[in-house]
């Protein structure tokens, strides 16, 4: 192709596949055909931008621990962070948008039923543009685990779902981030959905006493990665 | 310096609240240039039954066949109008609609063009990552030539192919979504 070149693909072992038979919600809905392999046009090396003039009023929401006049209950937690790619370069300005439970565990969604309360303070929404060196910083509530109805017992580990949107059409990605020394991650289908160990990893946030706010909030740091370009940077 | 990949994981069910807001499904203001098209369709899971927590992001060219982004640097008009880029969330029979208009053709490989297409992005529980298709536009002479459509066995290409469902202007396309069954719609890999 003339032009930028094209984005890295996604590394063997890394993302999940969609047929993982013990998260049941796979089991209609993974593709039974492989999907094609195309080549990187413009189509997919562009990509939706969000210039921070372009979010609503009050949209800029990266403090989620007061809501509706009042305080969310639970451990105050600040989740920051930088979006790079696979060469190290920061991704400036990209939108990042986040949901969670709140501290007892239930989402404020019509369809979370989890007999766990609501929180009038919490509503579990956050969206926030990368600055210039790709940094992010949300401060929340951290997020309970609850059951699912996956299998027997079953119990999601704590988590945050981000979703981020890189440069181009290519580096779209949704993720959760989950929490250090979390039970229930070894335990987990969506979570041990990923074929690498090392890969697992790093979807587990970094406790770090540097991020804490004395007093205040405690801390943890979590680092995206997005798919690079595919023909080798220029060092600069 | 070489880093690894963040993975993927599934968007799950209660997205809504935080990524879907109204509006985003229209593309398109009235000063917008380019043919109306509305696009409207349904999730399908492996017993036809509709999904009812999918999202579906559009992304795609203005009426002239240009991006707005700074990687296309093609010499065509910017519509200050059109941004190129949609989300919907399914309802509760997993039906969609988009509002927008029909997008100029833009270069592939070897600078060939290729036919006007909207990239799709599918989101959903019991999806880890998300699923890739392309919309295509019926009676289009460029998709004979199109190097996608062309890639895919030719008994499976029609998935990628919208519908006629209203032919009188604003036109309506139907494009369903299938993600596992009998003429499941092919998903790319990019």
């Amino acid at each position: 192709m003339s032009g930028p070149a094209g984005y890295r693909r996604e590394t063997s072992g890394v993302h999940p596949p969609y047929d993982h038979p013990s998260y049941t919600s796979t089991h209609k809905r993974a593709p039974r055909h492989a999907p094609v392999r195309i080549e990187h046009t413009l189509s997919e090396i562009t990509g939706p931008r969000f210039a921070r003039e372009t979010l609503a009023p009050g949209d800029n929401q990266n403090d989620m621990t007061h809501f509706n006049g009042g305080e969310a209950l639970g451990e105050r937690i600040v989740v920051t962070g930088r979006v790079l790619d696979e060469d190290g370069r920061a991704i400036p300005h990209t939108m990042i948008e986040i949901w969670q439970a709140n501290a007892a565990g239930r989402y404020a969604h019509a369809e979370d039923q989890h007999e766990a309360p609501l929180d009038p303070h919490f509503a579990g929404i956050g969206r926030a543009i990368t600055d210039g060196r790709g940094a992010y910083r949300f401060m929340t509530i951290k997020p309970g685990a609850y059951p699912w109805r996956n299998h027997h017992n079953a119990w999601r580990p704590n988590h945050i779902h981000f979703s981020l949107f890189g440069p181009s059409f290519a580096t779209r990605l949704i993720t959760q981030m989950y929490f250090p020394g979390d039970p229930l991650l070894a335990l987990d289908p969506i979570f041990n959905s990923v074929p690498d160990n090392s890969a697992r990893e790093r979807l587990i946030a970094t406790f770090d006493i540097e991020v804490t706010i004395p007093e205040h909030a405690l801390g943890y740091r979590f680092d995206f990665v997005l798919r690079g370009r595919a023909a080798t940077p220029t060092l600069s | 310096m070489s880093l690894l990949q963040t993975p993927s994981q599934t968007v799950g069910p209660f997205f809504k609240p935080a990524l879907i807001r109204s509006g985003q499904e229209s593309l398109i203001t009235s000063e917008s240039r380019g043919e109306r098209v509305t696009i409207e369709g349904r999730v399908l899971d492996g017993d036809a039954a509709g999904v009812s927590d999918a999202m579906i992001e559009l992304w795609q060219a203005n009426a002239d066949g240009r991006y707005e982004h700074p990687d296309d640097s093609q010499e065509k008009i910017l519509d200050p109008n059109f941004h190129g880029f949609g989300r919907a969330a399914t309802d509760e029979r997993g039906r969609f609609r988009f509002y927008t208009i029909k997008p100029g053709p833009v270069p592939g490989s070897g600078n060939i063009l290729q036919a006007p297409h909207i990239n799709v992005s599918i989101f959903a529980r019991g999806l880890l990552k998300r699923l890739v298709t392309r919309i295509y536009f019926p009676d289009e002479p460029l998709n004979a030539a199109d190097a996608v459509l062309n890639a895919v066995a030719p008994e499976r290409r029609s998935t990628l192919v919208a519908r006629i469902e209203r032919a009188e202007r604003p036109a309506v396309l139907r494009f369903d979504i299938i993600l596992q069954g009998e003429n499941e719609t092919v998903y790319l890999d990019v």
